[in-house]
């Protein structure tokens, strides 16, 4: 049994979400560059480049990319062989959610569903996250985390399709979410979709397809076509960087889809997260 | 696409010159309102009462910053998403608002206020908000400090980066934009 300390953990996060917020991720810059040299609106080349300056500024004063800096989801894999010694794994994660977000500069956004009271003065600052916690092999603990901002949550769509709407079916879905939503979340765009398991858990995959670095192929082939194919339609709906109309809508689509394609006879869950150009994310293994 | 610079509080003159698409750097003095700002200003606005900052050729800008570092005036900046205080604009227009910077769509409400009153939408780059504080030169709150991010502030600012959106007749970028560019 491998002993990992809980000081450790909370440094570990503390540090991850304070640098993912300021420095844009190596697979978001090269994307946006390439939409950059591709778009060929000139109001969206203006806003593309104000984005890439905003970069710059953000890593040179590490401050935040973003003033939405999001509510903190982690995905974490906790192997069966580790234990944290001085406290539990989900108290060192919102102790390094809140000494992030306090030390960092970032703003506090968690507030309570019906007063709309911050929820800073109850339990801490931009707590509670959102954790998906799951148990593997293993001595290791490996945690994703992103900070998810309103705009673009907004905009996301989870639905149930008939069996029958089939592969052309989840496309519309797909086309009807990125083109009602339009300027709204932020384009250009990356957009998970889940496919399969049921109604939460494809909600739970297009989340986690965000995560997946741009440039990376689906490992499923016909995956991978179909994430292309998707990419290259919703381009051409014409919405552009910002929504001031333009040719680079979506920056990459990730697919994801529940164990061995799996679904209930019945149903076709389908779920589109969608995630802004300020794709914030990050992964450590501890 | 043309390009301005303009200085608030803005006039009739100044609107009117602009249309969907230009680009414009403001300078002057704006205010930061959103979500329960709005709402308190209007509700004092419908009780006959003050407003906490002048609207006549007022800029609001729909922001909720990000703590600022010691020494700093303000933290990260960028646009909100507008549409949550389309239920409030029109009767701030109609008091003299002229400019409101926020970023998404607006309702039709908004736009034909936009019109009747000679107001403008601008869009500021969402998510660039290290660059947008750059243009912020000082800020201080002037009302409600209890919403924290969504107090209301006075912002003094230099060459702060817009786009029109929604111009006095009756364009919108979004729309147009899009049409230019859609393949079918």
């Amino acid at each position: 049994m491998r002993v990992v300390k809980f000081d450790d953990i909370v440094k570990s996060v503390r540090d991850t979400i304070i640098y993912s917020t300021t420095h844009l991720a190596p697979d978001m810059l090269e994307a946006l560059k390439k939409a950059y040299e591709e778009e060929k609106s000139e109001v969206s080349r203006a806003v593309l480049a104000q984005i890439l300056e905003n970069a710059v500024i953000a890593e040179k004063e590490w401050k935040p990319l973003c003033q939405d800096t999001g509510l903190a989801i982690y995905f974490v894999k906790v192997g069966e062989d580790v234990k944290v010694e001085g406290g539990t794994l989900r108290e060192a994660i919102y102790e390094g959610t809140r000494r992030g977000y306090e030390e960092g500069y970032l703003r506090a956004s968690t507030c309570d569903c019906f007063t709309r009271a911050n929820l800073k003065d109850k339990v801490g600052y931009n707590l509670p996250p959102i954790i998906y916690f799951d148990i593997v092999p293993g001595d290791k603990i490996d945690i994703e985390f992103a900070a998810k901002g309103g705009g673009s949550e907004n905009v996301s769509r989870a639905t149930v399709l008939a069996p029958a709407a089939g592969k052309e079916g989840i496309k519309e879905f797909v086309k009807k979410v990125v083109s009602d939503a339009g300027p709204n979340p932020c384009p250009p765009l990356v957009v998970g979709v889940g496919i399969g398991g049921s109604f939460d858990m494809s909600a739970v995959m297009s989340k986690h397809a965000l995560f997946r670095n741009i440039g990376t192929p689906n490992p499923d082939p016909e995956l991978d076509a179909m994430e292309k194919e998707l990419k290259e339609e919703l381009n051409k709906l014409g919405i552009g960087a910002m929504g001031m109309g333009g040719t680079e809508t979506v920056l990459a689509v990730h697919i994801e889809t529940y164990e061995n394609r799996m679904c209930h006879i019945a149903s076709l869950p389908v779920a589109v997260n969608i995630q802004c150009h300020s794709s914030r994310h990050a992964h450590i293994t501890i | 696409m043309a390009e301005y610079k303009l200085t608030t509080p803005l006039t009739d003159e100044d609107v009117e010159k602009l249309k969907a698409g230009d680009i414009v750097y403001l300078s002057g003095v704006m205010y930061t309102a959103r979500d329960a700002a709005h709402k308190r200003i209007v509700d004092l606005i419908l009780n006959g009462e003050e407003p906490p900052f002048d609207l006549k050729g007022a800029v609001i800008y729909y922001v909720g910053p990000t703590p600022p570092k010691p020494g700093e005036p303000i933290g990260s900046a960028g646009p909100t998403t507008s549409y949550r205080m389309d239920p409030y604009a029109p009767i701030l227009i109609e008091h003299g608002l002229k400019g409101m910077i926020g970023k998404g769509k607006r309702n039709q409400a908004v736009k034909e206020s936009c019109k009747k009153h000679k107001a403008v939408y601008f869009g500021a780059t969402g998510g660039a908000a290290a660059l947008i504080a750059k243009a912020i030169k000082k800020a201080e709150i002037i009302a409600y400090p209890e919403l924290g991010p969504e107090a209301v502030r006075r912002i003094e600012v230099e060459d702060f980066p817009v786009v029109v959106i929604n111009d006095v007749y009756g364009n919108d970028l979004y729309e147009e934009g899009r049409k230019l560019w859609e393949q079918k």
